[in-house]
């Protein structure tokens, strides 16, 4: 090297960045990315819906005026609803309004779209919830039983269980359940969330009348809504053992068939251990994925339940939107439906990270 | 010692579910109702406001009736007299266009304003200007926008007058005055709550502002509605507190009738009515309803604007069987457009299956093998199950019938567009008089696609100037006896001629726990009223 020729100065070379920033990037970069699909995603739901929602056959106007309504009175409910502008600018409209949070009004209940979800989207969500407690608690360990004694009466048991599970129309298991356990056995309460005689006892804090109920400590309202859920919630659950059971045996029986199970047998590894630790641990992940899709779907409302338990979830309310043309309902519900199963999927990918170490 | 520690967790982990179980099951299912307090298992998903300026809906009406008063009420004993609500009186003027009404003293709103002539004239304007779907009832004594203030006016504080825009039947007037949509509303309190002129009508969807018997405490949208009684009101009333509870599902309503967490049932299946009397659970009674069941047949199909194919369709329906299988106790066989329990209504059913005559009929038509037409039918029971008889019962004539299965509001927006072939649908009255059907059935004042008027003759593309005419005079005659007569030969006219085909009249079935009794059920919901309950 010429030594007249300038040299540029020597920077330090850029230390490698300490592991608590990297993974503060790695944090941000991935909520950034779960923000994006999020919105991609609800977009997507906003429009199709909408379109959908508009092309139906079905006039709302009717839902509103009346049959009989006079020309004019017609005319005005169908300017009032917006519905004489080009689609385009209604779509505008009401994305503009969902973007300030305001979903509009229904005009099945005349009230406020979100108020209205806030009402029944909770009571969904208990059931929900509810019942695939169930199902993890009874579901989970009946598979993994029934795959550990293969062809033994527990696994036949298991697999009758998943057998009806799949066959019976829920809406009948519901009828029979209400006839025996309510009507012959009185071990349960009726149809309805709670008895007249308890309704608006408890504040509203969350929306679950066993938790308000909890919070107020109010029993006899905790211990009625606890009965009245009891029966819908073990119909579910029971649809969701079946799921449930059915999946975990599957997978299990997967599991015990693999080399490292016989070598694990082989060093003398106890059979308990063989089984919850090494087989189940393996399982894990996919198990997550199967709860998740499980508990979504219950999520999304059990129509023919709600029906035959007067149960007043999102998805009769859903259902009676549709069926009415009522557009701000069925979009407000349907946005939030979507946004639940983001969150469960963002949840079930946080609980891969947790169970498998190669996810992280 | 592992194995031992592993058990005494088992055995503790079941004894707390074991305990948790039984506290659960122990606690009492369900607590007892009070006496006064009644609990009413029905459908509340027709409720989408609950302003009495529009409401439109069976339920909401019944709501509205309760909650409510108005001028006069009709007599359910005599529905040619009438009763005052908070009228004392009234007179008609010779030339029988004013209707003078002098209010009783002393009346309150349940907010405890005072119910003066004022808020009677202002509750009957804002319906008319409100011109929503409950408009249309005062629009038929001519109460338009443009003459409201002319027509409707108060004489003093006490006194309130109403001018229709021609001569009609009196009986006509005094039911339109008395139906739901001249409810007389609080007007301090809705004007209260008035957001851009809109009279209130954003704050009466989900609030009350009436004087009637009972008062809203809560309305939880296709859940419960609670009312509570009015203790300031002028008769005494033995109920409490009546609480409507949304079951959609019949058997859900019988379970809880059966088992006293229901006092009443409104939509109990024939079955479940059957079981449920027959065991000495509960009583039953039926009450002929003010709405038909009937074709629609479109004239703008030319097969079907043969009076020979009406004729031959009439002639192929078997109406007995359909109802004592299908409809049985929630459905009667009626063939004329006026419901039994009106004036004028001729309970004259002529048809019943004769395949023959429908045969020849069709060859006179010129389609002696039968054509094939399609009808629209919404989901559901009974017009499934219906549509489904009918079709085999065409198919002895040859007809090949088509079903096209859709919601309500679906098949609804395409009969009122013009585009069905046959339709099959209900019509129920807004008022007691026979007009309200009449109107519906018999009157086509304009058959263009452009009219104003799309009732159900111009739904099916009737042109009917001569039937049109004898609608309006029946509804000038002020006869009783007359009038009666004039409908009574517009029935006999189009059992005869016509594209409908009337087949059943609606029962309502009420189911009550043995103890209940005092349910007032007219035959339209406008006219049940809750006032006598009692609960012993």
């Amino acid at each position: 090297m010429n030594a007249d020729t300038p040299t540029t100065p020597e920077r330090p070379a850029p230390s490698p960045p300490s592991p608590r920033a990297a993974a503060a990037r790695r944090v941000a970069s991935g909520a950034l990315r779960w923000l994006f699909t999020l919105a991609l995603t609800l977009a997507g739901l906003l429009v199709v819906t909408f379109v959908i929602g508009r092309k139906v056959p079905i006039d709302p106007v009717l839902a509103v005026v009346g049959d009989r309504a006079s020309a004019s009175a017609y005319a005005a409910a169908r300017a009032q609803l917006g519905l004489d502008r080009p689609l385009a600018v209604q779509f505008l409209l009401y994305a503009r309004d969902v973007l300030h949070g305001n979903l509009g009004l229904s005009l099945l209940t005349s009230n406020p779209v979100l108020d209205d979800i806030r009402r029944v989207f909770p009571a969904t969500l208990e059931l929900a919830t509810l019942s695939t407690l169930i199902g993890v608690v009874v579901g989970v360990p009946l598979g993994v039983i029934a795959a550990a004694r293969h062809n033994r009466w527990i696994d036949h048991v298991a697999r009758f269980v998943g057998l009806i599970g799949s066959s019976v129309p829920v809406f009948w298991l519901g009828l029979m359940g209400l006839l025996l356990f309510y009507a012959r056995l009185h071990w349960v309460a009726g149809p309805g969330r709670i008895d007249p005689l308890y309704d608006g006892m408890v504040d509203t804090h969350t929306g679950s009348l066993l938790i308000d109920s909890l919070i107020a400590r109010e029993w006899d309202v905790f211990f009625n809504a606890l009965s009245h859920i009891a029966l819908p919630a073990a119909i579910l659950g029971y649809y969701s053992v079946a799921y449930l059971s059915r999946m975990t045996r599957s997978f299990m029986l997967d599991q015990l068939n693999q080399e490292y199970i016989t070598t694990a047998r082989a060093k003398g590894v106890p059979e308990r251990r063989v089984i919850w630790v090494h087989a189940f641990g393996n399982i894990a992940v996919p198990l997550v994925t199967v709860v998740a899709l499980s508990y979504s779907y219950l999520l999304e409302g059990s129509v023919l339940t709600e029906i035959v338990f007067a149960w007043p979830g999102i998805g009769s309310y859903l259902t009676g939107a549709l069926l009415n043309a009522d557009m701000n309902a069925v979009l407000g519900s349907t946005l939030v439906i979507g946004a639940t199963f983001i969150a469960l999927n963002l949840l079930t990918d946080a609980l891969y990270r947790v169970l498998d170490p190669r996810v992280r | 010692m592992q194995k031992k520690n592993n058990g005494w967790r088992s055995t503790r982990m079941l004894s707390t579910v074991a305990a948790a179980l039984t506290l659960t099951l122990s606690h009492p299912a369900a607590a007892a109702t009070p006496k006064d307090m009644l609990v009413i298992a029905t459908m509340l998903d027709e409720f989408s406001t609950l302003d009495p300026g529009e409401v439109y809906e069976l339920m909401p009406e019944e709501y509205i009736a309760n909650t409510y008063d108005r001028l006069i009420r009709v007599d359910l004993k005599d529905p040619s007299h009438f009763n005052g609500d908070v009228a004392q009186s009234w007179t008609v003027s010779p030339d029988g266009m004013t209707f003078t009404f002098h209010l009783r003293p002393g009346l309150k709103f349940h907010s405890g304003n005072p119910l003066t002539a004022d808020d009677v004239a202002w509750s009957i304007a804002r319906t008319v200007l409100l011109d929503k779907g409950a408009a249309a009832v005062l629009q038929g004594i001519g109460l338009t926008k443009d003459n409201l203030q002319k027509n409707v006016k108060k004489i003093d504080d006490a006194t309130v007058s109403i001018t229709t825009d021609r001569r009609y039947a009196p009986t006509f007037v005094l039911n339109v005055l008395g139906a739901w949509p001249a409810s007389v509303v609080d007007r301090k309190l809705a004007l209260d709550h008035q957001q851009n002129g809109d009279f209130g009508n954003g704050w009466l969807r989900t609030h009350e502002a009436g004087s009637g018997a009972y008062r809203l405490v809560k309305w939880t949208a296709n859940e419960s509605l609670v009312l509570q009684r009015n203790d300031d009101y002028r008769t005494p009333l033995a109920i409490r507190r009546i609480v409507l509870r949304h079951v959609p599902e019949a058997s859900g309503q019988r379970l809880l009738l059966e088992n006293g967490d229901a006092d009443i049932a409104r939509n109990l299946s024939p079955e479940d009515l059957a079981a449920l009397t027959k065991s000495g659970k509960a009583t039953a009674f039926g009450v002929p309803q003010a709405t038909v069941l009937y074709l629609g047949l479109n004239t703008k199909n030319p097969t079907l604007a043969k009076p020979d194919v009406q004729q031959a369709i009439k002639w192929l329906i078997d109406y007995d069987g359909i109802q004592s299988n299908i409809v049985k106790t929630i459905y009667k066989v009626h063939q004329t457009f006026i419901p039994e329990g009106f004036l004028g209504v001729l309970n004259d059913n002529p048809y019943h299956q004769d395949v023959a005559k429908a045969k020849a009929l069709l060859a006179k038509a010129g389609v002696p093998n039968g054509f094939s037409v399609t009808m629209d039918v919404r989901s559901g029971y009974p017009y499934s199950e219906i549509a489904q008889a009918i079709q085999a019962n065409l198919a002895q004539g040859g007809i090949k019938l088509q079903i096209l299965p859709g919601d309500n509001k679906q098949t609804l927006a395409k009969y009122r567009a013009r585009q069905h072939d046959i339709y099959i649908g209900e019509w129920s009255a807004d008022y007691i008089d026979p007009h309200s059907n009449a109107q519906g059935f018999a009157w086509n004042p304009d058959n263009a696609d452009s009219s104003s008027y799309k009732m159900l003759a111009w739904r099916n593309s009737w042109n009917i100037p001569q039937l049109t005419k004898e609608t309006d005079a029946a509804l000038a005659e002020p006869s009783t006896q007359k009038r009666a007569q004039m409908y009574e030969a517009m029935q006999r006219e189009m059992l005869a001629n016509s594209p409908f085909v009337i087949l059943f009249q609606r029962v309502s079935q009420v189911a009550m726990r043995p103890g209940v009794s005092g349910l007032e059920v007219g035959p339209i919901n406008d006219l049940v009223s809750y006032r006598q309950l009692k609960k012993q």
